[in-house]
């Protein structure tokens, strides 16, 4: 043990006193890109004690606003960068690159103990513009459904609306949550809840519903047979500098250790090999 | 003593060092507390100054009087009625729960509880407020919810039962004591027989009334209800504490004087102490509205954030959205560089928040001078 803290502060001296300086990267944005920077940043720094990395999840639209005005390094993003905000970005001499990571499909949730075990994404679109109100209309009991969607600042909430509602109003008696894990919470702890998360979040508290008669795994999302799927994205400003360490953590997503890394987390790799 | 007196003539040197001293020293005070005022004015410069492009991007009508709030939509509407509304409903809702309780606690502490109760039972209701909302926020969410959703319908029977039971209790009594006083015989039994008949039909009543309440479902956990409870909480310690003070300040004096004319205790709290104290309590219940409409944690997370005017208005059953958490949830994606209406939105929304304190600030100062006058106490 206390060989262990020496060699830990000897290294770190090293480090610090030989070693290339000590490279901060700092990384924000969405909260559903997050766990797979987490995870990266946790074994990247362990493989390169030298590197400091911190990942801060504000959504994507402030990962967007970082990148631009060059508070972060990497934006994590759920969804492109918008129109306007390459706009910005271009404007403040920073060159949006994007690095596809991760596929994630969205699932929708229901309580364990609702009999419905299906949907259409038309249903779903249905049940989010307020026209079907009652599980009865779904197979389910004679319940009023209680609609919940995430935060309309989220990347989730965008890909949902993009994939789902096709640009249609969100039923106003919805509600709206802040996280992926809070939307589960308020699943798993209200009976006639219907809501939506990334299908990392999926666990045996909440029931995930097959939609088309797909059911989301890693599998069909890669496969395209899962209708409400989407990419998850890295931005850095410009490519990221050969060999470098900024450069090798936004390409890990090609190594099979990045890889196992997103399988483990709960979302699908790109590159299935 | 003389010599006393001389010690303290300064040389006339050392006076004008002194004088400079002082100078320099008053100099930083003021500097200092106007930095306060600044600040204050800086925040309603800079809010106003944000706010002011989506009003005139969008005009007045469609954020005061549309319930259209599509803020991320191609076009996008800024309806922000049912905010309001929400706003409004949750902070009625909690100042209703809040103010009965913490005026009738303030009195409690200062006027019945002996002294030494009192000096143990205030600090444990100020520690209250010093719980991180967040906290709160959390258990609203994850706690007072799903207990909500399970067993609304008790809840609100419990509820109903604790509040109507001491008020009925207290209302029958008095109305027998003045039934009994009108006959001169028998007063005492007339008192008890008056209480027992009338007791019966109000018995009745509440059962009826708890047998309609345990009945009502409660779908969404994360409603105004929930909202409004916690909130009376977090306003409870602020309420109780400046009633208090108010309370006690109003004097031993006055109540000995009270009792001296041979009011009973009742007599003098509710004529002599309450409005004495009226402005101090008043101060604290405009406090506490503050309290409830500014919080911005705990309504986020447990308020469910529907956009929605609830049906009908009064329902606090439904989930609503309020003004501090739009602020809070939309400020992510919020385009403060290229400057949209959806950013300056949420700064409308804050000066709309910022008139309403600065309004009811006034209000209150106006109340509390005037009443003071009134008293004769200026």
């Amino acid at each position: 043990m206390k060989l262990t803290i020496v060699l830990c502060l000897s290294l770190l001296l090293a480090g610090s006193v030989f070693g290339q300086k000590a490279e901060k990267i700092v990384i924000d944005g969405s909260t559903t890109v997050g766990p797979i920077a987490k995870a990266f940043a946790e074994y990247y720094m362990k493989n390169n004690p030298g590197v400091n990395i911190t990942v801060s999840e504000s959504g994507s639209g402030n990962g967007a606003k970082s990148i631009v005005n060059g508070s972060c390094q990497v934006a994590s993003m759920s969804r492109l960068m918008k129109a306007n905000e390459y706009e910005a970005a271009i404007g403040s001499e920073v060159l949006p690159v994007t690095h596809v990571v991760a596929l994630d499909g969205i699932a929708m949730i229901v309580h364990p103990g609702n009999p419905v075990k299906k949907m259409t994404v038309d249903q779903v679109k249905q049940v989010y513009l307020g026209k079907i109100a009652n599980w009865k209309q779904l197979g389910g009991p004679d319940k009023p459904i209680i609609i919940i969607s995430r935060d309309t600042n989220s990347g989730t909430y965008e890909t949902f609306e993009g994939k789902v509602m096709k640009g249609e109003k969100i039923a106003k008696n919805c509600e709206y949550v802040g996280s992926n894990g809070a939307i589960r919470q308020r699943v798993q702890s209200t009976p006639n809840a219907l809501g939506y998360v990334g299908i990392g979040f999926i666990d045996n508290t909440v029931k995930a519903l097959e939609i088309n008669d797909v059911y989301p795994t890693p599998e069909t999302v890669r496969k395209g047979t899962y209708p409400i799927a989407r990419p998850l994205y890295m931005i850095t400003n410009d490519y990221p500098k050969m060999g470098s360490h900024l450069y090798q953590f936004v390409s890990m997503y090609l190594t099979k250790k990045g890889q196992e890394i997103i399988e483990e987390i709960g979302f699908v790799p790109v590159t299935a090999y | 003593m003389k010599e006393k007196q001389n010690t303290l003539i300064l040389s006339k040197g050392a006076s004008r060092w002194r004088r400079l001293a002082s100078f320099c020293l008053q100099g930083t005070l003021l500097v200092v507390t106007s930095l306060s005022l600044v600040a204050v004015l800086f925040i309603i410069y800079y809010i106003a100054r944000d706010a002011w492009p989506f009003f005139q991007l969008n005009g007045l009508k469609e954020f005061f009087t549309s319930t259209h709030w599509y803020p991320s939509r191609h076009p996008e509407e800024f309806g922000a009625l049912s905010i309001f509304v929400g706003s409004g409903l949750v902070t009625l809702t909690s100042i209703l729960i809040a103010v009965p309780l913490g005026i009738a606690a303030a009195i409690c502490l200062s006027d019945i509880l002996p002294f030494h109760v009192r000096q143990m039972v205030k600090p444990v209701i100020e520690i209250l407020a010093a719980i991180p909302s967040v906290a709160f926020g959390f258990f609203a969410l994850v706690v007072f919810a799903p207990l909500l959703q399970s067993n609304g319908g008790t809840f609100l029977t419990i509820a109903f039962l604790i509040m109507a039971f001491p008020v009925s209790t207290i209302g029958l009594m008095i109305i027998s004591k003045l039934l009994a006083d009108r006959f001169k015989k028998d007063a005492k039994a007339v008192r008890i027989g008056a209480f027992l008949l009338l007791a019966a039909p109000v018995a009745w009543g509440m059962i009826r009334v708890c047998h309609i309440l345990i009945r009502i479902p409660i779908n969404s956990g994360t409603n105004t209800l929930n909202v409004s409870v916690i909130l009376a909480v977090m306003a409870l310690p602020t309420i109780v504490s400046v009633a208090e003070d108010a309370l006690q300040s109003a004097g031993r004096e006055l109540r000995e004087g009270s009792y001296a004319l041979g009011a009973t205790r009742a007599e003098t709290i509710f004529k002599v102490v309450i409005p004495a104290a009226g402005s101090g309590i008043i101060a604290a219940v405009i406090l506490g509205v503050m309290r409830s409409i500014g919080e911005t944690m705990v309504v986020w997370m447990a308020s469910g954030n529907a956009a929605q005017i609830p049906d009908p208005w009064f329902n606090i059953l439904q989930p609503v959205r309020t003004l501090t958490a739009t602020i809070a949830g939309d400020m992510g994606e919020a385009d403060q560089v290229t400057g949209s209406a959806r950013y300056h939105v949420l700064f409308a929304m804050a000066l709309c928040l910022l008139l309403f304190s600065f309004l009811s600030n006034l209000i209150s100062e106006w109340i509390v001078n005037r009443s003071r006058k009134k008293l004769g106490l200026k």
